[in-house]
């Protein structure tokens, strides 16, 4: 095993910041941890690399319990956010400095520079100052410098959140390919569901100090457990609906309410939650009995795509439609078209709906 | 047409901002000149009216001699004490929160508030012969106020916040990540501070250093107070230059005033010339 925490709890005065979190990574595997911004992603990498003491709980680095390691003697590379370079050395001591602090030899330092340099392509750039690097060279060798001492692990603290776009999904993209060179346990923090779908083996998703669900990118996407999954990667649409007689209503009464196409083992009355994706939404011109009738009400050109908002009994809904279709089918504004779910998810509205509301509406999801 | 209206319009009132761009320079650099200059010429004149040889002579004698000694003495410690505790206390103030931070942050520009006289006065309440302090060491043998301990203390107390102040905000800019990320590379504490640290805060550190100097070669209402100005024992140049001057010794205090100026002149030359080779 790469790296194991188990039951890590961590507070700071009142506040929970990580709450009984225990997962493992395999080695040689990239995980991320993605989550909203207090969601104790960064407090569970800084105990990770020692940078933190847990008030309870353990962590094992390649089997080892490492807790009362202090954080020279755990060998693990951190990237952070900002880079953090040493402003003062240039990017070649920059990248030695583990190795000299390790007092390994000048013919060995020289040579595994060399290699650093040219892993993150800055052959060239090693006599330069860090204040003469772009953003993302820069992250490039705050890279190269924990990759140096050949570390046990590599923990990733936001690491392109500090550049812009095009940047930030090269870097991405390249590091997917670095990691599949280096083969080192990697754990990267995220807030950017996309970033984490891209590049990652395994994703945790933490919510309020604790993980609501761990798995493949896939399973995430297309199967989460939990609300807050389901409404945090990718873009959903949140409807909140009332179970009555099996039968699933939302809408506001006063439009005229409607009855939503779910399909559940066990219906039972009360308050409940239907996640939609916009992709999972399928527009069709020949309305036929039974269909949702929605009209369109907006559309907006996304480049790659279209999305397009309808609006039925007084919820809007966003789709995406690719473009072959959009042009095909000739969508216009205030249309009357058909809706049809391809896939959804249905939450049953247990304790802690409001907290999560909460949550929804912060991000945007709901107004 | 509506262009050329606009140009037209713009010219004139271009050309008075232009006019008026260099009369602000003017006013403003020659107020420093007059400020600064004028009072510096002055004195160089003075000190050398007489020609070189009358220069030197004003700077003869075991007195003046004793007083540059006291002085560059005093300078050192007081720099090399200062340095050190102000290096730490800004260390303290930046990355530890401790009860009444705030307020101890605020206690520590005191020395800059309080006017050096008063300062001096303290020091005598505290270590004069009758003083809390004073009697219980006096007892012991050792004499603070009108000693050369005494010179140090004061001299210590009013070059207090230069190494803190600037040293803080190069500090805070740089945050701990840089601490940090040294840690997990395997530095420990000292080694990060010495290889981290140290060198990224270098520039405060020299700034405040210069300005330490600078204050300790130059105090002298503190010094005045607490030393008793002993010639040949505690008194400073600066202590020094103030004697000629009142003894009508009118050669000897300017010649010692350039001197003494033009020991902190070159620092600050000196300084100005490192930051330049650095490109800073």
């Amino acid at each position: 095993m790469g790296i194991a925490v188990k039951d890590l709890t961590k507070r700071f005065g009142d506040f929970t910041a990580v709450d009984h979190v225990s997962f493992e990574v395999e080695q040689g595997k990239l995980v991320a941890l993605l989550g909203p911004s207090g969601s104790g992603k960064t407090t569970i990498l800084r105990i990770i690399a020692g940078l933190e003491e847990p008030d309870e709980g353990a962590v094992y680095l390649t089997g080892t319990d490492a807790t009362s390691w202090p954080a020279q003697k755990r060998n693990v590379g951190f990237v952070f956010q900002h880079y953090a370079l040493f402003k003062h050395m240039t990017v070649r001591r920059n990248i030695a400095f583990g190795l000299e602090v390790q007092k390994r030899s000048r013919k060995e330092i020289r040579e595994r520079v060399e290699e650093l340099l040219q892993l993150v392509k800055l052959e060239g750039y090693g006599d330069r100052y860090p204040t003469q690097l772009s953003g993302g060279q820069r992250q490039r060798v705050a890279l190269a410098r924990a990759l140096a001492p050949k570390p046990r692990v590599l923990l990733l603290d936001e690491p392109f959140g500090a550049l812009d776009a095009k940047v930030r999904q090269n870097l991405a993209a390249w590091l997917r390919e670095l990691h599949h060179q280096v083969q080192v346990t990697s754990i990267f923090v995220t807030h950017d569901q996309e970033e984490a779908i891209e590049i990652s083996d395994r994703i945790a998703v933490l919510n309020r100090g604790k993980v609501e669900q761990i798995g493949k990118p896939e399973e995430i996407y297309d199967r989460p457990l939990t609300k807050f999954v389901a409404s945090f990667i990718g873009h959903a649409n949140v409807i909140e609906a009332t179970v009555q007689g099996g039968r699933v209503l939302a809408g506001e009464p006063a439009r005229g309410r409607i009855e939503l196409p779910i399909v559940e083992e066990k219906l039972e009355s009360g308050e409940a939650v239907v996640l939609v994706r916009p992709e999972d939404i399928v527009l069709a011109s020949d309305i036929q009995n039974g269909d949702l009738k929605a009209s369109i009400v907006g559309i907006r050109y996304r480049g790659d795509e279209y999305e397009i908002t309808v609006e039925l009994a007084g919820l809007a809904l966003r789709v995406t439609e690719d473009k072959e279709r959009f042009v095909a089918e000739g969508w216009n504004l205030t249309q009357e078209v058909a809706v049809r779910f391809s896939r959804y998810r249905f939450f049953r509205a247990e304790e802690g709906h409001d907290a999560i509301r909460e949550r929804l509406r912060s991000l945007g999801y709901i107004e | 047409m509506e262009h050329s209206i606009a140009a037209v319009q713009v010219r004139p009132s271009a050309k008075r901002k232009s006019w008026k761009h260099g009369a602000m320079t003017a006013g403003t650099l020659g107020w420093f000149l007059i400020l600064v200059l004028l009072p510096v010429a002055a004195l160089l004149m003075e000190a050398c009216q007489s020609g070189p040889i009358a220069f030197l002579r004003g700077l003869q004698g075991e007195a003046a001699a004793y007083a540059f000694w006291l002085t560059l003495w005093t300078t050192i410690l007081a720099v090399v004490i200062n340095t050190i505790m102000g290096v730490l206390l800004a260390i303290l103030l930046v990355r530890y929160p401790f009860p009444g931070k705030t307020l101890f942050d605020g206690i520590v520009d005191l020395p800059f508030a309080v006017s050096p006289v008063v300062a001096g006065f303290m020091f005598i309440v505290l270590f004069g012969p009758q003083g809390v302090l004073g009697r219980w060491f006096e007892a012991g043998g050792i004499k603070i106020v009108f000693a050369l301990p005494g010179v140090v203390l004061a001299t210590l107390f009013v070059t207090l916040p230069f190494v803190t102040r600037e040293v803080v905000p190069v500090l805070r800019e740089m945050g701990r990540e840089p601490e940090e990320v040294a840690f997990t590379l395997g530095a420990g504490r000292w080694q990060t501070f010495w290889k981290v640290t140290l060198p990224t805060i270098r520039w405060g550190l020299i700034y405040g250093i210069t300005l330490t100097t600078a204050r300790a070669l130059g105090e002298f209402g503190a010094v005045l107070v607490v030393s008793g100005n002993i010639i040949k024992r505690t008194q400073t140049a600066t202590l020094h230059i103030h004697q000629e001057f009142t003894d009508f010794h009118y050669q000897g205090a300017f010649s010692a005033s350039v001197v003494l100026g033009g020991i902190s002149f070159v620092l600050l030359l000196l300084t100005e010339f490192w930051k330049k080779r650095h490109k800073l």
